[in-house]
């Protein structure tokens, strides 16, 4: 491992924000902030749609027998995505869920 | 008011997405009297219901449910270009009507944001403000008003809360104030409107629903979840079969009495034939399937109400997603092992216009009760009752195999069909939970109506058509038996002298190497109406009464081929005909559905003619198999 040295924000930076992850790896129970949805494509306008916007809390709340597909609850309505879907969806994990 | 009646009907357009109590309000607003058809040349399903608001004439349009104006499937496609006055033969409505579930406005003012920025009056109606108030939420309808710069009701759908204010203000839509701003057209932006309209208008958000985090640690949990899931569907197709079946004897018992009174009461001849055995008989192949379809329809639609439905699809889309199709289709291909028919109509729950054909094209292959009878006559006659393995008779070995095979070769066309010509379009999969509910009756009531009526209508008259066709190819041409014919061979002179008759020997070369004979031969061509027709039509070959199981297991079992001297009914023949009615598409009903739900005879044929060969091929080969464990 060679140390990161272009993380110009330096390591404290890095403890405050953690690095943004697929929301496909939230664990069931997780709650997270959505920093991102990937490109303009038609699952990324349509996940936008349902709501999942950048800033949006969102919580893993059980995941499929098989490990696929996992419900999702944001905004007051919980929606249940394939992990093609929830690979697209960035978050940044240890966000207190403040509301919902 | 006499202005206000001869001037053209108002024209609202109700939309919102699905949960939104979108189809509880039009009920409410219209009674149970929707016209449902379709819109011009897709399979999108056309609501509208007509009703007086404000003295005015009102037509009411319940559109499909949808998440956003940015289309993905054909529904959600049919809404953008009707709002948008692009789709020909439907005028655009004069106003539009949205449906927002109170408890989760923040997820559907999004929505709201697109329908405004189309810029044509719009209002806003907030359901279920009683679940809401339950969990302890508070929104200001006023302010939500002032917010959005539109009307603003709130209603109780089911019970009527609301409706009286919500239909004055129907009626004019004139007066409705329109949106100062227009909402962003970016999704971001939009939400960042969303939160704004939220802080002026929502005083206190919901609490969490108790009961749903509290069943749902169960429903979704991965053991329980898993054993409720198979608990729910064996109850499900348990009480299909068994609710239905007395129904259907029922009417069958019916139907049978009714052909035996008009033969007594008619004089005799072709005439009272006609009557009996083409039209009443043809009557009652259509109405048998109404008891399942009804029955199949309430239960659908009581999981889904209820909420249970979106539970159930994401427990098993794992499973279905190896095959290529997801959760939903799980459900149909369920129902279809009771019928194709009721089967076929249930995978409009599935999004996807392609998965959904996937679904239907393979439906046939589920084990549907039509089949019993036919299984039950060969197995009956060929399958030693005494011989099997431990507590497991041969018997009901056999039909388990039966059972398999279609089921396995489901699974395969399916996997080869979205690997092949209807690969998927990328749709983004998602499947929204909602709260639990218990669902107002008359909801579960409309829609088991409107899929019955549906059914009869489209389907029946196809149905009725083909199976007067096919007495007409029984009956004619009539010929009378010379004098000094043996009395067994003139008993079935009539039918192996009509065109079905002929037919069956027509055929015989072609179904000669799965060890068919003529009289077989006739049997397929009468079971192209409905399989379980082959065992009437086998006795009236072997000049049997039909009640008389027994005797005609027993003739089957004699019956002698007088050229060869040997058994018709071979081992080998008897697992070749097993097959071929595990494989193919004898079933006039199933392609007047598949031609109904696909708005083509395109998919119909396509699945005749792959069935066709796969039973061919299938029945080819077990014959050859059997045959050749035999000799050895």
């Amino acid at each position: 491992m060679k140390p990161d040295f272009n993380n110009e924000e330096g390591p404290a930076r890095t403890v405050d924000r953690p690095r943004p992850v697929s929301l496909a790896e939230l664990s069931p129970g997780e709650a997270a902030r959505i920093v991102g949805v990937e490109g303009d494509t038609r699952i990324g306008r349509r996940l936008g749609d349902l709501g999942f916007l950048p800033g949006t809390l969102v919580r893993a709340l059980s995941r499929a027998p098989l490990g696929d597909p996992t419900v999702y609850e944001l905004r007051g309505s919980r929606f249940c995505l394939r992990q093609g879907e929830a690979r697209r969806v960035f978050v940044e994990r240890g966000t207190e869920p403040d509301r919902g | 008011m006499a202005e206000a009646t001869l001037s053209a009907p108002l024209r609202l357009g109700l939309l919102g997405s699905p949960n939104s109590g979108k189809t509880t309000l039009f009920n409410a607003l219209t009674g149970l009297r929707a016209r449902v058809g379709n819109y011009p040349g897709v399979t999108v399903e056309r609501r509208e219901g007509s009703t007086t608001l404000d003295g005015r004439t009102t037509v009411l349009i319940d559109l499909p449910g949808t998440y956003s104006l940015d289309p993905i499937s054909a529904d959600e496609a049919v809404v953008a270009k009707l709002l948008a006055g692009e789709l020909a033969e439907v005028a655009a409505p004069d106003a539009l009507v949205i449906t927002a579930d109170a408890c989760s406005l923040d997820r559907s003012l999004l929505f709201v944001g697109q329908v405004l920025r189309l810029g044509r009056p719009a209002c806003l109606v907030v359901t279920m403000v009683d679940e809401l108030h339950a969990r302890g939420g508070r929104v200001d309808l006023e302010r939500l008003s002032q917010a959005l710069g539109i009307p603003v009701v709130g209603v109780v759908g089911h019970r009527g809360i609301g409706l009286a204010e919500l239909r004055e203000l129907l009626g004019r839509p004139e007066t409705w104030t329109r949106p100062p701003l227009t909402p962003p057209a970016d999704a971001l932006e939009r939400a960042g409107w969303v939160d704004s309209v939220v802080q002026a208008a929502v005083q206190q958000a919901p609490g969490r629903h108790r009961a749903t985090e509290r069943v749902d640690r169960i429903v979704l949990h991965p053991l329980w979840g898993t054993l409720l899931f198979a608990a729910v569907m064996v109850t499900f197709f348990q009480l299909i079969f068994a609710w239905a079946v007395p129904l259907m004897d029922a009417i069958d018992l019916a139907v049978g009495w009714l052909g035996n009174a008009a033969h007594s009461v008619l004089p005799p001849g072709l005439l009272a034939d006609f009557i009996t055995d083409g039209v009443i008989a043809g009557v009652g192949s259509v109405i048998i399937f109404v008891p399942q379809i009804a029955l199949l329809f309430a239960l659908l639609s009581l999981l889904e109400d209820v909420g249970y439905m979106a539970r159930a699809a994401f427990v098993v889309d794992r499973v279905m997603g190896r095959v290529g199709l997801e959760g939903r289709a799980f459900v149909s291909l369920l129902s279809s092992y009771a019928c194709a028919i009721p089967g076929i109509m249930a995978t409009r729950t599935i999004p996807s216009p392609r998965d959904r054909l996937v679904t239907i094209l393979v439906s046939p292959l589920m084990t549907c009760s039509a089949r019993l009878p036919v299984y039950a006559l060969l197995i009956g006659a060929f399958v030693p009752a005494e011989s099997g393995f431990g507590p497991f008779g041969l018997q009901g070995l056999v039909l388990l195999g039966l059972y398999l095979v279609g089921a396995f070769a489901a699974v395969a066309v399916a996997a080869i069909l979205k690997r092949t010509i209807l690969p998927g379009e990328g749709l983004p999969f998602y499947i929204e939970l909602p709260s639990y509910r218990v669902p107002p009756l008359r909801l579960i009531a409309s829609q088991v109506w409107t899929s019955v009526a549906a059914f009869l209508r489209r389907a029946g008259t196809i149905i009725l058509v083909t199976s007067m066709v096919l007495w007409a190819l029984l009956t004619f041409p009539q010929s009378e038996p010379p004098p000094g014919t043996p009395p067994a061979e003139a008993a079935t002179w009539g039918v192996s002298h009509s065109a079905a008759g002929q037919l069956g020997k027509a055929l015989e070369p072609v179904i000669a190497p799965l060890g068919f004979d003529w009289k077989i031969g006739v049997g397929l061509v009468a079971s192209l109406a409905a399989r379980e027709v082959i065992v009437a039509t086998l006795a009236q070959v072997y000049a049997i009464g039909e009640e008389d199981a027994v005797s005609l297991r027993e003739a089957v079992q004699k019956d002698v081929d007088p050229r060869t001297g040997e058994r018709v009914f071979t081992h080998a023949t008897v697992a070749a005909l097993l097959v071929f009615f595990v494989f193919a598409l004898q079933c006039m009903s199933t392609l007047a559905v598949i031609r109904r739900e696909t708005h083509s005879w395109r998919w119909p044929a396509f699945a005749f003619c792959y069935l066709l060969v796969l039973a061919y091929g299938a029945s080819f080969a077990t014959h050859r198999l059997v045959g050749w464990l035999e000799a050895t």
